[in-house]
């Protein structure tokens, strides 16, 4: 059997998802937790919300002011779309690129907390480690953000 | 957007420096400003190039181009332009999960 692509895109523009309910019910907790994490200032978001100026605190702390909610809103907006399309076959562009951006912030987040590093081999975490179940769901996520972007540039 | 610095209040004080102080506002503003998008361990390079394409309409060739520089080199100068310009840059690139920064050329 051929291997199935888990998003293409369709003649009409939209996009054709073919994922597993196994995954799928990998990803319906995602949103919640991510939401509540947001809902705090956890050293795990520092890569969401980064300064935006080396060594110059008075302009991050004005740049923080005037963008960080916005910033914090569109991470939540896109968190409800994955929500509301969790069990959707087919999704719009819209959706898909909802989809993309929250399964990012899942992996900068997972990705800060396992403090990964380039050169990290996929059995670096070993299978006994309490970090086990994170380092696959951080490589699940990989992968579906993989396919995600080639989804959108086969367009 | 952060509001720049708002030469009329400068204006209004009454020294012999205010021409001076006014030119030198001038000097500062036009300097371009750049934005850089440092290396990361997390985000995917197929990732980071579909980001560039997206946000800045460059070319897969030139996108694929400045995803190898920050990958390779650590950092790479992805845009640049006016400090609103560059803070809205930096605020998209943000909000894509990429790390970058911005500061005056020169």
């Amino acid at each position: 059997m051929l291997w199935r692509r888990r998003f293409s895109r369709t003649r009409r523009g939209d996009f054709a998802v073919s994922l597993p309910d196994a995954e799928r019910e990998l990803l319906r907790g995602l949103p919640t937790q991510l939401r509540e994490l947001l809902a705090t200032e956890d050293p795990s978001l520092e890569r969401l919300f980064p300064p935006a100026y080396l060594n110059d605190d008075e302009r991050n702390a004005e740049f923080a002011r005037l963008m960080h909610m916005e910033l914090l809103g569109k991470r939540l907006a896109t968190l409800d779309l994955l929500e509301e399309t969790l069990d959707a076959d087919r999704l719009t562009e819209e959706q898909i690129l909802a989809w993309l951006g929250s399964l990012n912030d899942t992996r900068l987040v997972i990705g800060t907390i396992l403090d990964v590093s380039e050169d990290m081999e996929p059995d670096a975490i070993a299978d006994d480690d309490p970090r086990f179940p994170m380092w696959v769901l951080y490589h699940f996520l990989s992968g579906l953000v993989g396919e995600i972007v080639d989804a959108l540039d086969r367009g | 957007m952060a509001p720049t610095a708002a030469p009329a209040e400068v204006e209004t004080v009454d020294t012999g420096t205010v021409e001076e102080t006014v030119e030198e506002r001038a000097t500062e503003t036009d300097r371009p400003w750049i934005v850089i998008v440092w290396n990361d361990p997390i985000n995917l390079m197929g990732y980071v190039t579909w980001v560039f394409q997206k946000l800045f309409g460059y070319s897969r060739a030139k996108a694929t181009k400045l995803m190898l520089d920050v990958h390779e080199k650590g950092r790479a100068v992805v845009s640049s332009g006016n400090r609103e310009k560059c803070e809205l840059d930096v605020f998209r690139l943000h909000e894509h999960g990429l790390w970058a920064t911005m500061e005056q050329s020169g």
